[in-house]
């Protein structure tokens, strides 16, 4: 008997934990939360109410570092992927998921050189929703354009009609798949806004908690369609665009200084 | 001379016998075997549901509830997947999970006999792996009410 | 004219076994590679996650554009009324049916999920043209089936005209629907454009008839059945005038995008700077998918030599492979234009993907390719012995 009441305090106080948790990083950076936002995981379907989106701010982003990059693989389990043995390690850097990067560009005219993190742009009119056959990929209520996978059978055409190389296939066994980032061999994926911890009732990604540690801050999520939301803000306090504008996606990423 | 009807005849009834034996295979007797030693749910005397209607409709649940949690990003009911493997694993000497769909494990002792292919493994973890939903903890995962039954925080039982 | 009699293909047993046997291995040989690809996961291919479709789905593409193609035979007897075609319309068919089987065999055991194929059976989005062509070849399978009944079941030829219409136009928006695959995507420099989809067309028209007149002339040759000039000349002719084709919209498909400055990499990359695709291009596509054939199909003596003829078809055949590899593969390689006006130094897939995505095919994807290949031309050579597909005489005597 105790141990089922070890077992029971361990739950609760668990979950105290994490809500005193989210409380805690919704305060701090004196945001107030939209009444929408709900701290306590999500018990109705999600709705339009909430776009969730983002601003890059490349001026900030630090040429050397990859703190989104390791911060997006620790959480969804690709450290936990391993090359396949026999593997040619430039071919595995092509093969394995990504589902953030960092890229490097030199402006032709002026030589300016600029870093920037590249990721789903979860586009409010998205290609590799309107090609996937099966309609696995998809784009949810709430913006989140991310992939079914248990109706992908893995054709990979929405790889192929993504703008942004955002979308990884899976080229080998997964050995080790975390509970909370299902993966498997054969089907597609990519960014999703850390979707779980949005459903648990929290308000940040990976990359962007990833991002403020290292102190650049180069990375601002939050909902779109409230004002006062930390990206809101963001975005209202300087010049940003879209990535491949003339293709008028409506992209939920925006950028700064690109 | 044994006819070929009267063959026939013997042929169907080996079949139908081997076919109830199968069936039989996921009786009460070897589903409390299945549940067994190590995992949470060998403590309790039923699932999310009644054992009975788990034996035969889990897959309905699983299928369903797969569509709510993606398209709709509900991750807080009973019914999640993450804790069917949190409750139905069991763990060796050295308390490491031993996967629930392994030879002889859970999902084996009936999916085996049944020959029916378990999909589920190929994506999702078959242990408890990194940082678990939030959701198992706040529905008490393998926790149990004084009748032995699992008690799910703030639902009633059949919901 | 006289009236048409048909009979089954009877080269001699060992010969036959022989063919099926050589055909039967070359297919194992593709399931196997499937199975491995299957079984090990996409890395032990050259594909990526930069470059998603690779060999395979080159021979799949020109298997199922050919299919369609090879229907052209059929309806011009049928909805154009020439009576020349019309003995050749049943081998068309069949034709049509088993090398759209071959192609979809290819593109299926591809998938990342071939187990799901019954998910992409009953599961669909309609605004994908995949979702559409998924329709489109099946419907087509089903309709050349019916098809190839009108013509073959006495009671039914009153029938063939209308099939043979509705299995014509069915065909010309599966091709469509194939070249639309690429015309659709906006992501791309080399596709997004509406030509694609004639342009298949018109590619279909072309190794279509390749395939045909090749099949027709190993088998006639083979058991010795006369085979005239006159049903020859015709379809060489025809075949001359499809090649052309081809090459008029790939010129309009290259100047169009030389028009726009911001074509001009592609352009580059397609016609000058693209190594291997640059060189796949002008020896592949045009040499010897076009002009080489076209040459010989129009020279004096050479046009009338049947060696030459088969010559010529296998060459627009690896041309329209050839074409296919630089569309759809190089369209790969080349770059997102993702931020123009600036040097992607590093897209963050590691410093060989830097510039152009490397892609180099692989023993596994070509293996698969080239099964499908042989259960298209095994599904044709068993049908052709078992049933009465091949006209007994097409000298010219029987087809005035």
């Amino acid at each position: 008997m105790s141990k089922h009441s070890e077992q029971t305090d361990q739950g609760r106080r668990g979950f105290l934990g994490t809500a005193a948790g989210i409380a805690a990083i919704g305060v701090a950076p004196g945001v107030v939360l939209h009444a929408v936002a709900d701290v306590t995981p999500r018990t109705q379907p999600v709705t339009s109410q909430v776009r969730w989106g983002m601003l890059i701010d490349t001026n900030k982003c630090a040429e050397d570092c990859h703190a989104c990059v390791e911060a997006c693989d620790q959480e969804h389990g690709m450290d936990l992927m391993t090359q396949p043995e026999g593997q040619d390690a430039a071919k595995y850097a092509q093969q394995k998921p990504t589902w953030i990067r960092k890229a490097r560009l030199k402006d032709n005219l002026t030589g300016r050189v600029t870093t920037l993190p590249i990721l789903c742009q979860h586009c409010e009119h998205p290609p590799c929703v309107d090609v996937c056959p099966t309609g696995a990929s998809f784009r949810r209520a709430d913006g989140i354009v991310m992939v079914d996978r248990h109706i992908c059978i893995g054709c990979r055409y929405c790889m192929m009609a993504c703008p942004y190389h955002a979308r990884s296939f899976i080229h080998q066994e997964v050995e080790t798949k975390p509970t909370l980032t299902p993966r498997g061999k054969g089907c597609v994926e990519s960014c999703n806004f850390c979707v779980t911890r949005l459903d648990d009732g929290q308000t940040t990604t990976a990359c962007q908690d990833a991002c403020a540690q290292d102190g650049h801050q180069a990375i601002v999520f939050g909902d779109l369609n409230d004002p006062q939301s930390p990206v809101s803000k963001a975005l209202q306090g300087m010049p940003s665009r879209q990535i491949r504008a003339d293709l008028q996606l409506n992209t939920g990423v925006r950028y700064s200084g690109v | 001379m044994i006819s070929a009807s009267r063959i026939g005849r013997i042929l169907t009834a080996i079949l139908l016998a081997g076919a109830l034996g199968a069936l039989a295979g996921c009786s009460s007797e070897s589903g409390a075997q299945a549940v067994e030693g190590s995992a949470k749910a060998a403590k309790l005397t039923h699932c999310v549901e009644p054992t009975s209607f788990m034996r035969r409709n889990h897959m309905e649940l699983i299928k369903h509830q797969r569509d709510i949690t993606v398209h709709e990003g509900i991750r807080s009911t009973k019914y999640s997947i993450a804790g069917c493997i949190d409750c139905h694993v069991q763990y060796d000497a050295q308390g490491q999970a031993v996967p629930v769909n392994d030879e002889e494990q859970f999902c084996d002792g009936c999916h085996d006999s049944l020959a029916v292919r378990l999909d589920c493994f190929q994506c999702h973890s078959p242990v408890p792996q990194g940082p678990q939903p939030t959701n198992l903890a706040r529905i008490g995962a393998g926790a149990a009410d004084a009748d032995g039954a699992l008690h799910v925080a703030g639902q009633e039982k059949g919901n | 004219m006289q009236k048409v009699i048909y009979r089954e293909w009877a080269i001699d047993t060992q010969r036959y076994w022989g063919l099926l046997a050589s055909l039967a291995a070359v297919a194992a040989i593709g399931g196997l590679s499937a199975l491995y690809m299957e079984h090990s996961g996409h890395w032990v291919t050259g594909m990526t996650n930069l470059v998603v479709w690779g060999t395979p789905h080159m021979f799949a593409v020109f298997l199922i554009v050919a299919a369609s193609g090879a229907l052209n035979v059929a309806s011009i007897g049928s909805v154009f009324g020439k009576p020349l075609y019309k003995p050749l319309a049943r081998l068309s068919g069949l034709l049509a049916i088993a090398l759209l089987v071959g192609g979809l065999l290819v593109l299926v055991l591809d998938l990342g999920r071939p187990d799901r194929l019954i998910v992409a059976m009953t599961t669909y989005n309609f605004k994908s043209i995949f979702a559409w062509n998924i329709y489109l070849y099946v419907g087509f399978m089903v309709i050349v089936a019916a098809y190839l009944f009108t013509m073959m079941e006495r009671r039914a030829n009153p029938y063939s005209k209308w099939v043979g219409l509705l299995a014509f136009v069915w065909r010309l928006a599966l091709t469509t629907g194939t070249g639309s695959i690429f015309g659709f995507l906006v992501s791309r420099q080399a596709y997004d454009s509406a030509v694609l989809a004639p342009m298949f067309i018109v590619m279909s028209f072309a190794y279509g008839l390749a395939v045909y007149l090749l099949v027709l002339m190993f088998s006639f040759e083979q058991e010795g059945r006369p085979l005239g000039d006159l049903v020859v000349n015709r379809l060489k002719n025809l075949l001359g005038v499809f090649i052309a084709a081809v090459l008029l919209f790939s010129v309009i498909y290259h100047l169009t995008k030389l028009y726009g400055a911001k074509y001009h990499g592609i352009e580059s990359y397609f016609l000058l700077n693209g190594g291997i695709y640059s060189l796949l291009f002008w020896f592949g596509h045009v040499l010897i998918g076009a002009l080489i054939p076209l040459g010989i199909i129009h020279h004096p003596a050479l046009s009338r030599s049947r060696v030459w003829l088969a010559s010529a078809c296998g060459l627009v055949i690896l041309g329209g492979l050839a074409t296919l590899y630089v569309l759809i593969i190089g369209g790969q390689t080349y770059p997102l234009e993702i931020f123009p006006g600036m040097t992607v130094l590093d897209e963050g897939f590691g410093e060989v993907a830097a510039h152009y995505a490397p892609y180099h095919p692989s023993l596994p994807e070509f293996l698969l390719g080239l099964g499908g290949m042989a259960v298209a031309m095994l599904a044709t050579t068993v049908a052709i012995r078992m049933l009465k597909f091949l006209p007994a005489s097409l000298a010219d005597e029987a087809v005035i």
